[in-house]
């Protein structure tokens, strides 16, 4: 121990201190003292200190994990959100695409169908072209058949300087005429032909 | 001693006896007040003026002093209770854990104020009543997670032994359980509250004997007595904190292994 060099009676003093306290030995006040201040302390602490700190601490772990779960929430609503706009957005993409397609195969078969009316319209128009040509051809042909007659007589009456306007008369000429024509036919084919010329002959 | 017999003055060198200063109240009865009983109450006022005003103001969105209150109290929390003890167990002894971390730290951080320059647990009383604090709440536990007699073997009998080394290993459990750990506890604080006040004081009066006692050059050592002495001071807070620490998570260590299955 550093003790002091003193006199003598102080160091006898402190030496007889040091005999009598040591320090591992407790004093009854020591241990009371020690005893009321760690119950009071205790007390305090137990009762109000902690359990105040304790609720707040708790408080606000509710508060935050509450904040937190809605932010999650929110951020799972946002992103469902933005599924679902995705997913309309990729459905209304089909759609137009397949209104698109709609459209072009309407379209193709439209014009096919046009086309194909367009021929049988066009088909249709030269058929009645080449009917009525037909048909145009037919009448020319009859009134040039009747008007060949006509147009005969006069020239015969004409040449034979006799009027053949009289009906009869000129009945009779044609049918003399025709006569004439078979009489020659007749000469010409012989015996096999006389029956058929009599006949055509009464006929007339 | 040589060197305080040259100066005029004395060289107060700090004693045994600083621990045992004279009564100042009620001397010779149970209730004898002294220096040391005074820095304690001063310390408990202080400590419980301070976590009383926090508590009173807490608020869900702490300032600056409620939030230095909270960091000790999650420090304990979570650095202590739940690291040692688990979810479930550390929140139920959360309150023993923070009582005595905070009671040791106030107590011992008294060493490095000026003008009460004592830890309060550098007498013995206070050390031996927290730890018996701690015995009683870990024994208490073990017999009530338990019962008495599962308490004792789980304790006493080491799984995994064979039968024959009970013999040996019986006592010198009984031994560790019932009498080291409270002994140890109580020392290990005492020791070292003892020994820092003891640095501090030869330190610093040293410093004060070199620089007004001694004499020429004599007086240069008392820079470097000086020196020593701030590091002793920001050692001391150091030990402070890590007494406290050591307590508190000893007395977390002895409650699990009370109310741990097996160990």
């Amino acid at each position: 121990m550093m003790t002091p060099h003193q006199d003598t009676s102080t160091a006898d003093v402190l030496a007889a201190e040091e005999t009598t306290q040591n320090i591992l030995l407790p004093h009854p006040p020591d241990i009371v003292w020690s005893l009321v201040i760690v119950v009071i302390v205790g007390v305090v602490f137990y009762r109000y200190v902690l359990p105040k700190f304790q609720a707040v601490l708790d408080e606000r772990t509710a508060k935050i994990e509450g904040g937190l779960a809605q932010a999650e929430k929110a951020q799972q609503e946002a992103a469902a959100a933005l599924e679902q706009y995705h997913q309309q957005l990729a459905e209304a993409r089909a759609e137009a695409s397949k209104t698109r397609d709609e459209a072009r195969a309407e379209g193709t078969a439209i014009v096919a169908e046009l086309k194909a009316k367009a021929h049988e319209e066009a088909d249709r128009i030269v058929e009645t072209a080449h009917r009525q040509i037909e048909a145009e051809r037919q009448t020319a042909a009859v009134s040039l058949r009747t008007e060949v007659g006509t147009l005969a007589t006069e020239l015969a009456s004409k040449i034979v300087g006799e009027s053949l306007e009289d009906s009869a008369r000129q009945s009779r000429v044609v049918d003399r005429f025709l006569d004439e024509l078979e009489a020659t036919q007749g000469d010409s084919r012989a015996a096999e032909t006389a029956s058929a010329g009599s006949s055509a002959s009464k006929e007339g | 001693m040589l060197l305080a017999a040259e100066g005029d003055g004395e060289f107060h060198a700090p004693t045994i006896a600083d621990f045992f200063p004279p009564a100042i109240l009620f001397e010779g009865t149970p209730f004898e007040f002294n220096r040391i009983m005074l820095v304690r109450v001063i310390m408990a006022a202080v400590l419980l003026l301070v976590f009383c005003l926090a508590a009173r103001r807490a608020t869900l969105v702490p300032g600056r002093f409620q939030n230095g209150v909270e960091m000790v109290l999650d420090f304990v929390r979570n650095s202590i209770a739940t690291e040692v003890l688990g979810q479930e167990n550390g929140r139920k002894y959360f309150k023993l854990l923070a009582t005595i971390f905070c009671t040791v730290l106030v107590m011992n951080i008294a060493a490095v104020i000026p003008f009460l320059n004592i830890a309060g647990t550098s007498v013995i009383g206070l050390p031996i009543v927290l730890a018996a604090w701690t015995y009683v709440m870990y024994l208490g536990a073990g017999v009530k997670a338990h019962g008495v007699g599962g308490f004792l073997k789980n304790s006493l009998l080491p799984p995994g032994v064979p039968k024959a080394l009970y013999i040996l290993l019986v006592p010198i459990e009984a031994l560790q359980v019932f009498v080291l750990r409270p002994a140890t506890l109580v020392i290990r604080l005492l020791a070292n509250m003892v020994a820092g006040h003891l640095m501090l004081a030869i330190c610093f009066a040293a410093t004060s004997f070199f620089l007004f006692d001694a004499s020429g050059a004599m007086k240069l050592f008392g820079a470097g007595t000086f020196v020593a002495g701030a590091a002793f001071f920001f050692f001391e807070i150091f030990v402070a904190a890590l007494q406290a620490y050591v307590f508190a998570i000893l007395t977390a260590v002895y409650l699990n292994m009370s109310v741990e299955a097996e160990h």
